[in-house]
């Protein structure tokens, strides 16, 4: 599949690779120069790709409560939050994120890998009361990041980028979000899948550089944002995967009550956060953790830190191991290298 | 895509450079941008015993691993340590700065069985 801006990419010297069955660029100049870029200047990318959800009716709000681990009530019109929908025994089905358009209107934006999973899942429990669209090829979706984004906003708006974070503004031409997978300020651009060409104009004759998903990777994980299908899986409830700000035991969804009982059993790993502390090639996932000689976990995603300069991964490590400073091994093309958990995230 | 006519190219993307016994080797122009940004090298250590077509080195970019062939069999006479230091060598300067090690060729007859600049400019379609 191809999102509308795929002869964007080519035009602009991106190297197409396969993505969840998309073709999506992983880089244009590089990874290592465009995750600088966004580090200290401002790139986009195209994340038309992920999916569009919209929720809407009286009992749209209620709904969602009862599907999603974080409090919708609490969800101000204008507000976006990070959520998880999971199945009944607590795994993450997908991670998203929630826009309240209205107080009966939402939009979900969720992972192109499993749009058609949620959309299912989703679908099946609709109640009287609750409109559910799957929007995802209407519309195109632009992630503008860095410390130079808020003049990228002001390009494309007029308006100034609200300072803070999750904040939803409708305008003529789209939907625009204070979010990002960066750790960086900017903002997310949901555009009709028409206009995405145009929109995407924009933002580079405004000054921001493309990048591709290879930078972004690298991005979010010095910012210890999970990946689904790398650090989530429905094998693995938030709590383990460190999340539990994101859900909301106090109210009923599907899989809470796994959760409770997780929680009170005791939780048998947790996802941490690893660095090398010698010199080692890359970590990428699934590389073996060693502790004393004992095999412990596996690496689920991996990478050397372009801004560290070191090796960074996260793994699942049992809870006796899951402390900052607690050093281990992370084996690579069978040789062992030290590695120690750090407090998240790893770019502080 | 630089292809010096002097050197020899094996079908895999290492070149050699021979002069007497002894033989420069490092990856192609057209490797070192196939791989992009290279984040870790690791040249084999002096003294190691290499056969044509086997592994004999290992370069990482940021989204992955890559083994490097020996294009000659022989032993390893020196190694580049500024690659190890510095990988983007490897990018920046392929054919100069960014050679990964030296062997002294055992059989000095394998080199005909390596492509002509002519030839590998052919494989890559430059």
């Amino acid at each position: 599949m191809r999102t509308p801006l795929f002869e964007e990419h080519v035009a602009a010297g991106g190297r197409m690779v396969d993505f969840a069955g998309w073709e999506m660029p992983v880089q244009y100049a590089g990874i290592l120069a465009e995750h600088q870029t966004v580090r200290t200047q401002v790139g986009v990318f195209d994340i038309s790709h992920m999916g569009e959800f919209f929720v809407r009716g009286p009992e749209a709000a209620a709904w969602l409560e009862g599907l999603l681990t974080n409090r919708i009530s609490k969800l101000a019109v204008g507000h976006a939050h990070y959520s998880l929908l999971l199945n009944e025994a607590g795994g993450v089905i997908d991670d998203l994120i929630v826009y309240r358009l209205a107080d009966e209107s939402f939009l979900l934006i969720v992972n192109a890998a499993k749009i058609r999973e949620d959309a299912a899942w989703m679908g099946e429990r609709v109640v009287a009361g609750v409109e559910f669209e799957d929007r995802s090829s209407d519309f195109a979706a632009l992630a503008v990041q860095g410390p130079e984004a808020g003049r990228i906003f002001e390009a494309v708006t007029g308006t100034a980028m609200p300072a803070e974070r999750n904040r939803v503004v409708e305008l003529p031409d789209g939907i625009f979000v204070t979010t990002g997978y960066t750790g960086e300020s900017g903002f997310e651009w949901i555009v009709p899948a028409t206009q995405a060409v145009s929109a995407w104009r924009r933002v580079l004759a405004a000054g921001a550089v493309p990048c591709g998903l290879g930078a972004r990777d690298t991005l979010r994980l010095e910012m210890c944002y999970p990946l689904n299908g790398s650090d989530l899986s429905p094998e693995r409830t938030p709590l383990e995967a460190g999340l539990g700000y994101f859900v909301d035991l106090e109210k009923s969804f599907v899989g809470r009550d796994a959760l409770v009982a997780q929680k009170a059993a005791g939780l048998p790993a947790r996802l941490s956060a690893l660095s090398v502390i010698e010199k080692s090639p890359p970590i990428r996932s699934h590389y073996p953790v060693w502790s004393n000689g004992s095999l412990v976990s596996e690496t689920t995603s991996g990478a050397l830190s372009p801004t560290l300069g070191h090796g960074i991964a996260l793994a699942y490590l049992p809870v006796e191991l899951a402390k900052p400073g607690q050093l281990l091994e992370i084996e690579v093309r069978g040789r062992r290298f030290a590695a120690r958990v750090e407090k998240k995230p790893f770019k502080k | 895509m630089n292809v010096p006519d002097d050197l020899r190219y094996a079908e895999s993307h290492e070149w050699i450079r021979v002069e007497g016994d002894v033989g420069t080797v490092g990856i192609t122009d057209h490797a070192q941008a196939e791989l992009t940004d290279i984040v870790f090298a690791e040249p084999p250590a002096v003294g190691k015993k290499i056969t044509a077509k086997d592994v004999a080195a290992v370069v990482e970019s940021v989204k992955a691993a890559s083994d490097i062939y020996a294009p000659v069999s022989g032993e390893v006479v020196e190694r580049n340590d500024a690659v190890e230091q510095n990988p983007s060598l490897l990018n920046t300067d392929p054919f100069g700065e960014g050679w990964i090690f030296k062997v002294r060729l055992a059989n000095p007859a394998e080199l005909e069985s390596l492509k002509d600049a002519a030839a590998y400019r052919a494989q890559i379609g430059a």
